[in-house]
């Protein structure tokens, strides 16, 4: 489809809407007068390079199934080809003659982990000062800044996420010094030579923002703004403001420089570009919904979101979504009122739900943090089951990142992104067994030749382990 | 109205103090030492201390009985490495005692008065089925960083099981930025400082006469006396496999040190050596990535690998959370019987995986005899949970310390009381408790 419509304009418009990372960068009217029309800038000047890597047509079969959206199978199959997921049911699934078929008698089959919320490769391992690259903390507000810029693709912590995580594609957000701290990016989770050959294609840029303690403490110890929570507020609403007067001249057909800030604030301010807004406390919430309204633009998720709990009903509503810790606590004082049955309690109001990490080891077992949440809010009387459970780990994520129209669930069509669990995989006993991305495996307990080794890790103590 | 207050202080204070003797029956026994479960077992706890535990184990006549309902019965999960009862919340600095960075003293510091048994993490690790920890403080502004306690969890005021027991030092990048910036100034400060003990001991007047250019206090130095003969146990953190073998040969100068490491996370590429050395190691099982070059070799199988050498492993929350997450012990021990699974991978059986949170914790600290299991003699530290320990999201349904049953409240619990429905209804939820 992107290919057929490649070089019309018309088509770059409205690939641009989206913020689509997979168009060919030609989006600067080249056609126009200068004169009369603004200028329009290239939205896609770091191009996906990804590109599926070969993978054979696979069958599961005999095995139980997530399929992402709260579905179930038992003695389900499977079938993958051509990078896409091509069927999905029961044992009377018809698979073609001469394809690799694997028996997943005692295991299980889930579309892969979706985090929502990772710094692999913008602080990456080894986490010297040298690579300590994920907040720019010259100006609380540094919209201008991409994540991508600083992600460093030989992180060993991305091979990790994959063989111990099942973890196929995340979102890499700059932290949360800055108000404003610049661009996200969605990455699959394939080892690359380069950063855009992790892009996730096609995916929207988002926005990372961040409340509370950390933007006021960084730069009230600079002694400058912000040095408050009103701080906080005050310098987000004046930049905001900025942003609105920035794209009503442009909507005006006027010419203006380019700024890169204001570009990314204006994606925003268009629905382009989605806001992912660290976030502990309910209160705090509330009034970045509020701020959200006064400027027009929309929250995909509150980040971190210990609170949620108490404003659930308002959040749904909202149709926010929340991306969790399972029983983080007690580090800051905006995580002190942190409640084990947080994401039971979201779930239960009806809110978007996400399992996240934040960290490059959770990271490698949210399936494991769902299973602790998902025990809490039994003993509370918020029955989940498996397969709604799995809602929080792949699709909901996917949706909050706007890629749930490609991967984040087993739907016929969808990106082959499956991993095949050596036993349920809400079970602390329970591995991944094997991992394909695009439908290309990635990675296989059973061959120590499907595990990725980083650049960084070739040559030392312990390369090729099994970690 | 004076007389009613104090009476009713002392009657809280004195409220969790009765020991009481108890029997559980009926349970999915698990010792904690190490052998299987057993179906059908009993635990008999009186004076505040197991008596008896085993299948066909008679109930004294008089004793209370409380019916297991076939649940696993276990000892109270040993907090191998931890920082309880040292902060409330980490970034509130007045709340948080786990360092001492602008101190002049240092071995000398002793982190029994610094606990704080009503502090919430305590209450929510004891939810999770933690009864005892072994404490060790952060750091000092000088090498050594002073000495830890063995703690239980109880809801009482005295925390404290063991104080002293134990001396904490870092080698390796963190003893190296105290000690003046290389490996080579770490390891000569420490022998230096022992040395300076030594002499001290034998003649306390050369302390004086070193005045203001003294390496160490006198509080210091009568630590490092006790750590010197042996007494107390010498925690040193150390990671990377060259630091582990030097931090093995401390004892041809001083042949009596009590080692124990912690982190050791190249430790299985010198398994032979700690195995050898008889020294036993405390790890964060799940830490797997170079996070630092002195990680290199970092993997999960670091635990499993150390236990077929023969060393002996006790598992840890530590390179995370000290303090808050005591609870993940039961989870980080049940990867490692998943890791048993992975082909190439090192993991633990069930069996050693539950003696590693519990009673090889405390045979590390020298208390075997006392707490970690539910062999006769040990404290009536006792937990009924709800499922398989090791299992994600099993809890205690009832815990027993010193054989005084336990509170599983947590100020937690009672938010989540409050917000289970988020609405508010006819007051606001400030008068919902």
């Amino acid at each position: 489809m992107i290919r057929g419509v490649k070089g019309s304009l018309l088509a770059a418009v409205s690939l641009a809407l989206v913020g689509c990372a997979a168009s060919n960068g030609e989006t600067a009217s080249a056609g126009d007068k200068p004169a009369e029309k603004p200028v329009k800038f290239n939205k896609d000047p770091y191009p996906s390079t990804y590109k599926a890597y070969p993978g054979q047509v696979t069958a599961v079969r005999n095995v139980t199934i997530f399929d992402g959206e709260g579905g179930r199978i038992d003695n389900g199959t499977v079938l993958l080809a051509n990078g896409k997921v091509e069927a999905v049911g029961g044992p009377d699934t018809p698979i073609p003659a001469d394809v690799a078929v694997y028996d997943g008698t005692g295991k299980f089959l889930t579309p892969g982990i979706i985090d929502i919320h990772s710094h692999l490769g913008d602080y990456p391992s080894p986490s010297v000062e040298a690579h300590s690259d994920g907040n720019e903390m010259t100006s609380p507000t540094t919209p201008e800044v991409w994540s991508e810029h600083s992600v460093w693709p030989q992180d060993p912590g991305f091979s990790r996420a994959l063989a111990n995580g099942g973890v196929t594609s995340l979102q890499i957000l700059p932290g949360s010094a800055n108000l404003m701290g610049g661009r996200s990016i969605t990455l699959k989770n394939v080892p690359s030579r380069t950063v855009q050959g992790m892009k996730f294609p096609g995916a929207p840029y988002g926005l990372k923002m961040a409340c509370g303690e950390n933007p006021k403490r960084v730069y009230g110890g600079k002694g400058r703004a912000p040095s408050t929570r009103m701080g906080n507020y005050a310098v987000n609403r004046a930049t905001w403001q900025k942003a609105v007067a920035y794209k009503k001249k442009m909507d005006d057909g006027k010419a203006v420089d380019r700024d890169l800030a204001m570009e990314t604030l204006v994606g925003v301010l268009s629905g382009e570009i989605l806001v992912h807004n660290h976030c502990y406390r309910a209160d705090e919430m509330a009034l970045v919904i509020d701020m959200s309204k006064e400027f027009g633009y929309k929250v995909s998720t509150f980040h971190h979101a210990v609170e949620s709990y108490k404003i659930a009903d308002i959040l749904a509503k909202e149709g926010i979504c929340s991306a969790m810790w399972a029983d983080w606590w007690g580090f800051k004082m905006e995580a002190y009122d942190s409640v084990n049955e947080n994401i039971p309690l979201v779930y239960k109001a009806g809110a978007c739900t996400i399992v996240h990490s934040d960290d490059a080891n959770q990271i490698q077992r949210l399936n494991q943090e769902a299973a602790k949440a998902r025990a809490a809010g039994r003993r509370i009387g918020v029955d989940v089951s498996d397969e709604l459970a799995w809602t929080w780990l792949s699709y909901n994520p996917a949706k909050a990142l706007g890629i749930a129209d490609k991967t984040g669930s087993l739907k016929p069509g969808k990106m082959a992104d499956v991993v095949l669990w050596n036993g349920n995989p809400f079970s602390a006993y329970t591995r991944p067994e094997k991992v394909w991305i695009d439908g290309a495996l990635m990675f296989d307990a059973n061959d120590p030749k499907r595990r990725p080794v980083s650049d960084f890790e070739l040559g030392q103590p312990g390369e090729g382990d099994v970690k | 109205m004076m007389r009613a207050l104090l009476l009713s202080a002392a009657a809280i204070v004195a409220l969790p103090a009765a020991a009481q003797d108890v029997a559980i029956v009926n349970a999915k026994l698990v010792i904690g030492d190490g052998s299987a479960p057993i179906d059908g077992g009993t635990v008999v706890v009186r004076g505040g201390k197991v008596v008896a535990a085993g299948a066909g184990v008679a109930v004294p006549a008089g004793v209370e009985r409380v019916d297991a309902q076939g649940k696993y019965v276990t000892p109270g999960i040993v907090a191998a490495f931890s920082r309880v009862g040292l902060t409330e919340v980490d970034a509130v600095t007045g709340t948080n005692d786990r360092s001492a960075p602008r101190t002049r003293f240092s071995a000398g510091l002793d982190i029994a008065p610094a606990l704080n048994p009503m502090g919430s993490p305590v209450a929510v690790n004891r939810a999770s089925g933690v009864t005892r920890a072994i404490v060790a403080p952060g750091s000092s502004s000088n090498l050594f960083a002073g000495q830890g306690a063995v703690v239980d969890l109880a809801d009482d005021m005295d925390m404290v099981t063991k104080p002293r027991a134990l001396q904490y030092v870092a080698f390796g990048e963190d003893g190296s930025a105290k000690a003046g910036g290389s490996r080579a100034a770490t390891f000569l400060l420490f022998r230096e400082q022992l040395l300076a003990a030594r002499s001290y001991a034998r003649n306390p007047a050369t302390l004086a006469e070193w005045g203001n250019d003294a390496m160490i206090q006198r509080a210091d130095a009568d630590a490092l006396v006790r750590v010197i003969d042996g007494t107390t146990p010498l925690f040193v953190r150390v990671d990377r496999a060259a630091d582990i073998v030097n931090v093995l040969k401390l004892r041809q100068d001083f042949p009596a040190l009590k080692l124990v490491l912690v982190g050791v996370t190249e430790g299985w590429l010198v398994a032979r050596d700690i195995a050898a050395a008889k020294v036993p190691v405390l790890v964060s099982p799940l830490t797997d990535l170079p996070s630092t070059f002195e990680q290199l070799g970092a993997t999960q199988s670091n635990a499993g690998r150390l236990k077929a050498a023969g060393v002996d492993v006790s598992v840890g929350v530590f390179d995370d959370d000290d303090a808050h997450k005591m609870g993940y012990a039961t989870q980080y021990a049940g990867n490692l019987v998943g890791l048993a699974r992975v082909p190439g991978a090192s993991g633990m059986t069930w069996d050693q995986a539950f003696a590693s949170i519990s009673s090889v914790p405390a045979r590390a600290v020298g208390m075997e005899g006392s707490i970690g299991s539910l062999r006769p003699g040990r404290a009536g530290d006792v937990v009924i949970w709800d499922n398989d320990p090791l299992e994600l999201g099993s809890r205690p349904t009832a815990v027993w310390i010193d054989g005084k049953a336990q509170s599983l409240t947590t100020r937690q619990d009672r938010l989540r009381d409050r917000y289970t429905t988020p609405q508010e209804g006819a007051l606001p939820k400030a008068y919902d408790r």
